[in-house]
């Protein structure tokens, strides 16, 4: 029972972050139709940016933490400007190529300059683990729990209680028709690849001091973001919490109690599974548009 | 317009000139060596720090005159810690810069993986790190390895097992031939010193998770870990193990752990784990050759290289200088040549003698040769050569 609950606990602090990237994935798809191959690359320059500043140029870790999300949006911004505004109206796989294109860029840019060794980013937070009863967990994991839950909720808080929020759920549900309601649709859009490309970022920049900063650790991040963006459903973001989560839960479970050896691979047996029996996603709503 | 295109013309045909001297020149003069190494993924630490060690070597037999009067020039392909990836460079080292031996291929499942194209291409590779069993018995001819293998690794081990005291051991590997390999070969040594093993458990070569592994492992009440991996993911095994309070004896295997590495990457999460080394740069006195290991430490360190990755690269500085004797011994650079003189080759590297005995099916036997093992402990962030 101890065992099982602190596979549930190293589930719980995974998927936090998991679920992050997904919402970020599930929105720039959901609202721009363009399925984004840069995202674990943006995961990847908000772990290497934490590193730059926290480690190289000596800035406190939360400091360095805020400025890899701030980093992380603009890059978001920026990337959209300049090669996604271009092609809006392009078709999806037109998009898709673009995207493949950075992607590529972003890697070996970060190869470049980073060296291929993976780099350790330490923090202030201490070694010694919290432990409840038979549960250990590290004081750092919780942190990285805390946060990417205030960041979830702040996503929401986004969504459903601002004007950008308004303007972002009315372009999912129908593009055309919120533009002719005057809607600024390149505003919202270049806002959205800005605040998804900051949530990669931002789980980068947790992840990469409880992991390490590697130039191909987007591959895998991105990999995973697209399996909890399909299992929770294309442009579902409560789908894709969920999915984040889930992900994690299977992962965490698989290795330990099936085959520790093929953990990688649990999360897409599943995304296999749900593609055959509700291709739609798990938390697909039958009404929605778009 | 045309005064232009001319201008391009010319600046074209004088580069093109230029280019076809430098390139004639420098084949005229340099025997190519191939290195097959992991500098990006999940090996990089390993592949950078051998190619590290190779340039030393290689500058100082250059600075010497070079090997039958030609300087001795590598040429690098990044394996991106892919076994695929690892055959297709080879053959590019191959069939395009003309290499006449290569190095490498730093992970067992990569080496096996460029096997193949070596009996195609008929090139001997020395193996400078990988140390599966299956390379040396499967019976490649071209195939000269210069890391102890798995088996020989346990076999030390097994001499000093019964003075640490282990009562049941546990497994933690890396999903490859390397970590399997191990695994396999130590419960054997420790099955027969009637150490109970427990569980084996896997973590694939990319994995930064462990902690489902870690959990499992924490439950089975085995008092020792043994944990092989490259360094990286070492790093992240001993940071999380720490996380969960799962307080057992850690060793890890296989001589590319750097275990100063360890220390700057985890702190005191690396404190009491124990690590089997080929190399001790930390005393230098016990190693075979005392002076050649304090010069290389030395020209190491003017090139501000980090301490903790000398475990690993001096593989890639013994393995130049047996190419290197190699090449001398048969007199020409040319493969076949060189495969028949690494049989000759008898010379003392920086981890003890490097000369190969035959081994796998008659006929078709690889060359293996006997480097030194040593154990070390990690005791309040530094390295110690406990006294067995």
């Amino acid at each position: 029972m101890a065992e099982f609950l602190q596979h549930l606990v190293n589930a719980l602090v995974l998927g936090g972050t998991y679920a992050l990237l997904g919402i970020g994935l599930t929105l720039i798809f959901g609202i721009m139709r363009i399925v984004n191959f840069t995202h674990g690359e943006l995961f990847a320059f908000g772990a290497y940016f934490v590193y730059l500043f926290a480690m190289l140029l000596g800035f406190n870790f939360f400091i360095a933490f805020a400025i890899a999300v701030v980093g992380g949006c603009l890059l978001g911004a920026a990337i959209e400007f300049i090669l996604l505004r271009p092609l809006r109206g392009a078709d999806i796989e037109t998009t898709m190529l673009v995207t493949i294109g950075a992607w590529i860029i972003m890697q070996n840019t970060e190869l470049l300059v980073w060296g291929g060794v993976a780099k350790a980013i330490t923090t202030p937070f201490p070694e010694t683990p919290l432990v409840i009863g038979a549960i250990s967990v590290s004081p750092l994991r919780v942190f990285v729990l805390v946060i990417a839950l205030v960041l979830i909720g702040g996503t929401y808080a986004l969504i459903h209680r601002t004007k950008l929020g308004m303007g972002m759920r009315a372009t999912f549900q129908d593009s055309e028709t919120a533009e002719l309601m005057g809607l600024n649709i390149r505003g919202i859009y270049t806002a959205t690849f800005s605040i998804g490309s900051g949530l990669a970022a931002a789980a980068g920049a947790l992840l990469g001091p409880v992991f390490l900063a590697a130039p191909t650790m987007g591959d895998l991040a991105s990999l995973k973001a697209f399996a909890i963006v399909i299992l929770g459903g294309l442009g579902n973001i409560t789908g894709a919490t969920i999915g984040g989560f889930l992900l994690a839960i299977i992962e965490e479970l698989g290795a330990g109690y099936i085959s520790s050896g093929y953990r990688d691979a649990m999360g897409f047996l599943i995304i296999i599974a749900v593609l055959l029996v509700k291709p739609t996603g798990l938390f697909a709503r039958a009404e929605r548009i778009g | 317009m045309n005064r232009f295109h001319s201008m391009i013309g010319q600046t074209a045909a004088a580069a093109v000139v230029a280019f076809g001297l430098v390139g004639g020149a420098a084949a005229q003069s340099t025997i190519k060596i191939g290195m097959v190494q992991p500098l990006t993924g999940a090996f990089a630490a390993a592949g950078t720090d051998v190619v590290n060690g190779a340039k030393i070597a290689v500058d100082e037999i250059n600075a010497k005159g070079g090997v039958i009067g030609e300087k001795l020039e590598l040429v690098i392909e990044d394996t991106k810690s892919n076994p695929t990836e690892a055959a297709s460079v080879t053959e590019k080292l191959v069939v395009r810069d003309k290499v006449t031996v290569l190095m490498g291929a730093s992970s067992s499942t990569a080496t096996l993986a460029v096997m193949p194209k070596l009996m195609e291409y008929k090139v001997p590779m020395l193996v400078e790190t990988s140390s599966s069993s299956k390379i040396t018995t499967a019976g490649n001819p071209y195939i000269f390895r210069i890391a102890p293998p798995s088996e020989v690794e346990a076999a030390v081990f097994a001499k000093i097992v019964n003075k640490i005291g282990i009562k049941k051991a546990d497994f933690l590997v890396v999903n490859n031939d390397w970590g399997r390999g191990t695994a396999d070969e130590f419960t054997k040594v420790l099955k027969e010193k009637g150490i109970s093993v427990g569980l084996v458990e896997r973590m694939d070569q990319g994995a930064q998770d462990m902690n489902a592994q870690l959990t499992k492992l924490k439950g089975s009440g085995a008092d020792t870990l043994f944990v092989t991996t490259a360094v990286e993911q070492l790093s992240l095994v001993l940071k999380q193990a720490a996380a969960l309070g799962f307080n057992v004896r850690i060793i890890t295997t296989g001589g590319s752990q750097n275990p100063d590495q360890l220390i700057t990457n985890v702190g005191k999460a690396a404190d009491g784990s124990w690590h089997l080394a080929f190399f001790a740069p930390w005393a230098p006195d016990a190693t075979p050759s005392p002076a050649a290991t304090k010069a290389f430490v030395a020209e190491w360190n003017k090139r501000g290289l980090p301490y903790g990755s000398l475990t690993s690269s001096f593989r890639g500085y013994d393995g130049i200088r047996a190419i290197a004797e190699a090449i001398k011994i048969a007199g020409k650079a040319e493969p076949e040549a060189i495969r028949e003189a690494f049989w000759k080759v008898n010379i003392l590297g920086l981890n003890g003698p490097i000369k190969f005995e035959k081994d796998g099916p008659k006929g078709q036997e690889s060359g293996q040769s006997m480097p030194n093992v040593y154990l070390v402990k990690i005791e309040n962030g530094k390295v110690v050569v406990p006294k067995i």
